[in-house]
């Protein structure tokens, strides 16, 4: 199995949509189509397109451009801990209407 | 009926299974009867725990194969070695319990509002959540042109093979078999490449909004192939499901 610069193995790499679910538990909300702007490159992409890795019982979040690490949540205990120290930014578009 | 598909508490509620249909030697599809369930958007998914008599408890994520207003059904390939998916495709039976959470996606959704000529491109499970929109555009009455590109190993790894003729005018159905064809075969061999998208894509002159999804690898492939082509990244939706 190849592996990236990142150490994780490619072929275990899916996108922010996986994490839906996690998501909504830790902000209260639909996030994948949240516009997230990386701190170390500046990238900025939706959520669902960024890289995730899923490793009990953490989740890395990765940056598609630089690679940094995003978003860090790891789940113990019943409480989710969540690190999101490497993103610059995190917002949801003002036109957003999810609601029916 | 108005309902707040996304915005209300994800909880996990135990859904009744009325049905299960095979639609390979390793895909099935559940059909669901949540107690509470709001309705959903074309291309979203939900999640399934699995809860062991130790306590150990395993969850996944599944598109939703129904479009809105279905009954609620889940279309899921067993994976060697998963952990949830063998349950789902070889034990599960109807009248039994599943606990699920849903719907959940705001990103790889597609609704008939939308007017852009839709271009879908599937790696075989990856078709499921397009179904579902192809479903929701039928349903719905959309004329908005609309084409499927899938890829599936070989004939028999075909989901929906009896559906994909029958979603209605101004959609095409191109599928291409990967390791082996049948006597006969008049679609496309082997896997999406830049020659088969450049021949099979809406031009980028068309406005045509895309949706990918398959494992990890084909996604990316295509995405870049699409890129080639001249669509602009912002008109590539994508679900990437991890390696095969």
């Amino acid at each position: 199995m190849s592996r990236g610069t990142t150490g994780e193995a490619l072929m275990d790499a899916v996108d922010g949509n996986a994490i839906g679910g996690l998501l909504i538990d830790v902000f209260g909300t639909e996030m994948t189509v949240a516009s997230s702007t990386c701190d170390t490159c500046g990238a900025t992409r939706p959520v669902a397109e960024l890289v995730v890795y899923r490793r009990a019982p953490g989740t890395v979040v990765r940056c598609r451009t630089c690679g940094s690490v995003l978003m860090v949540f790891v789940k113990a205990q019943g409480v989710t801990c969540v690190d999101v120290a490497g993103l610059a930014s995190l917002g949801m578009p003002d036109d957003l209407t999810l609601n029916r | 009926m108005e309902t707040t598909a996304v915005r209300r508490r994800l909880t996990w509620q135990a859904a009744a299974v009325t049905s299960i249909a095979r639609e390979t030697a390793s895909v099935v599809t559940i059909e669901l009867e949540p107690p509470d369930w709001p309705g959903h958007l074309a291309g979203q998914h939900l999640d399934v725990r699995l809860t062991a008599e130790d306590g150990y408890t395993a969850e996944r994520s599944y598109s939703i194969a129904s479009a809105p207003g279905e009954p609620l059904a889940v279309t899921v390939e067993r994976l060697e070695n998963g952990e949830v998916s063998p349950y789902l495709t070889d034990e599960l039976q109807a009248g039994d319990q599943l606990e699920l959470r849903g719907p959940i996606g705001g990103y790889f959704v597609w609704e008939p509002t939308d007017d852009s000529p839709l271009m879908l491109i599937a790696g075989g499970s990856g078709v499921v959540p397009l179904h579902s929109m192809l479903r929701h555009r039928l349903r719905t009455g959309s004329d908005v042109p609309a084409r499927l590109l899938y890829s599936s190993r070989t004939l028999p790894d075909v989901i929906y093979r009896s559906e994909l003729g029958h979603y209605g005018d101004g959609v095409q159905v191109i599928c291409t078999l990967t390791r082996s064809q049948p006597p006969g075969w008049t679609g496309y061999s082997g896997r999406v490449n830049a020659a088969m998208l450049a021949q099979t894509a809406w031009p980028a002159g068309q406005h045509p909004l895309a949706f990918v999804c398959g494992p990890t690898s084909f996604v990316e492939a295509v995405a870049e192939n699409l890129i080639g082509l001249g669509y602009p990244p912002e008109w590539i939706k994508t679900e990437r499901f991890g390696g095969t």
